[in-house]
């Protein structure tokens, strides 16, 4: 699984550093820098689906080979 | 067992979200979700900014589809009665809908003016308010008075004032927003709208507009005239559950619910299969005696997928779980300044103050009750926000616990 955020839709309003901050963080100007590969983990993968839904602006997905998860 | 149809009220976030859910959780029954609106199902929140500016329309802030999940999306259809007793739903066209469960997710609408008001005297809570406003603003000459200066009325300011139309904004309080986020960060609202050039009036109020026929400006409380080609009233929301009076649901304004959404009868019960979800809904929580209203956009989405859960939990299952203490969060963009809260400000006693910075466009306040950390809010920091999440978690948690051990 790997994700994709599209930083032109992205406001900084943190949901998904909160439900995953293994993956997801700010930098001193509220930059988000993702970690993109998600192991095979489920505990992981499941703070990195509610991330995606958290998102108010739908700026997160997720995909697995390619497409969309 | 779960319902064979369970109609959603409401075609918004609350709505839509549930429905999906649903679908999501596993449920395999008949579907409806009824809106009033002519529009596919959108996302409020933009359209006091991106809308209203014209960098977006609607195909930029649809909800997530609903197609290809089996669910009847019915617009343009407005709910007129519901009635308890054989399950039926009435809706404005004439039509009478049969549901085995119903959630009720008619959200809120703006609040009106109390007398009839000239053309050109807008509110702005759908997309056709959005456009009709923004044709407003485009015209030759515009100049916009804002009636209100919470949210919606600060952020349609400021986008106002950034097209280049002159604004002015009126308030009651002597600060924009303070009712919700405090008179520190409404100080530092107020210092961004006049630095950007809008004529903040506040401590004062609307007694009349002028213009017959068209409005040319209000007179406000002090006896000063206001020039303007249009007006936004802001004057808050009212939740969408007229057409439920008389049902024999628990009305405070919105639906009242348990912690799960479930809606009480008017004799405090659990009303069997009736749920409620997003601003037409209020519900306990841990720092409130009775039920607490959010209109949050994140509200919308949590009581979204507990009502699905709830509707799926079997009978014979046993007592439902315990829904998750929710932190909530709001946000406003302002002057591309990014505002950005957890947890309730609005019922804080007290606000700390850790950075405040009108120039460097940053702050950070900390709120609390008794001396207990309740909220926070912060300007282009929201880096910071992540260390306070869990520790509001964790207090409202032990408000919980301690109120259950009563």
């Amino acid at each position: 699984m790997r994700i994709h955020v599209d930083m032109n839709r992205c406001e900084s309003h943190g949901q998904c550093v909160f439900a995953a901050p293994e993956h997801f963080s700010f930098d001193e100007d509220d930059n988000l820098l993702v970690v993109e590969d998600v192991p095979a983990d489920e505990a992981v993968r499941a703070a990195v689906r509610e991330a995606a839904a958290a998102c108010p602006v739908r700026a997160v997905t997720l995909h697995t080979d390619g497409t969309a998860a | 067992m779960s319902p064979r149809h369970i109609v959603v009220v409401g075609a918004s976030l609350a709505g839509t979200g549930t429905a999906r859910a649903l679908r999501e959780q596993g449920f395999d029954g008949r579907l409806t979700l009824v809106g009033d609106e002519p529009h596919p199902p959108y996302d409020r929140p933009p359209l006091s900014k991106q809308l209203l500016a014209g960098e977006r329309e609607i195909g930029d802030i649809a909800l997530p589809p609903t197609d290809g999940l089996g669910i009847e999306l019915r617009t343009g259809a407005a709910a007129t009665a519901l009635r308890l007793a054989d399950r039926t739903l009435a809706l404005a066209d004439g039509s009478r809908l049969d549901w085995d469960a119903l959630v009720v997710a008619t959200g809120a609408a703006a609040r009106p003016w109390p007398a009839p008001v000239p053309g050109g005297v807008h509110t702005l809570r759908t997309l056709d308010d959005a456009r009709a406003l923004r044709r407003e603003l485009a015209a030759e000459g515009a100049r916009l008075l804002v009636v209100g200066a919470g949210f919606l009325g600060s952020e349609a300011a400021a986008t106002a004032a950034e097209l280049g139309v002159p604004v002015t904004l009126v308030e009651a309080e002597e600060l924009p927003m303070a009712r919700g986020i405090g008179t520190v960060a409404g100080g530092f609202v107020a210092r961004l709208h006049r630095e950007a050039g809008v004529e903040l009036r506040t401590g004062t109020t609307l007694r009349s507009f002028t213009g017959a026929g068209r409005v040319t400006g209000a007179v406000l409380e002090d006896g000063t005239h206001v020039p303007a080609t249009a007006v936004l009233l802001a004057l808050g929301a009212v939740p969408g559950t007229a057409w439920l009076r008389g049902s024999g649901l628990l009305l405070d304004g919105a639906v009242v619910c348990d912690e799960h959404g479930r809606a009480l009868a008017e004799d405090g019960t659990v009303v069997p299969d009736v749920l409620a979800v997003g601003d037409a809904s209020r519900r306990p929580h841990p720092l409130t005696d009775g039920t607490l209203h959010l209109g949050h956009w994140s509200a919308a989405v949590e009581h979204a997928a507990v009502a699905a859960r709830v509707l799926l939990h079997p009978a014979g299952a046993g007592e439902l779980p315990e829904p998750p203490v929710a932190v909530p969060s709001f946000w406003s963009d302002q002057y591309g300044v990014r505002f950005r809260s957890l947890g309730l400000p609005h019922l804080a006693d007290e606000a700390r103050t850790v950075e405040y910075d009108v120039p460097g466009r940053r702050l950070e306040v900390t709120y609390h009750r008794d001396g207990e950390l309740v909220g926070v809010l912060t300007a282009n920091r929201t880096r910071r926000l992540a260390a306070y999440r869990p520790r509001l978690a964790d207090a409202f948690r032990h408000r919980r616990a301690a109120a259950a051990a009563l």
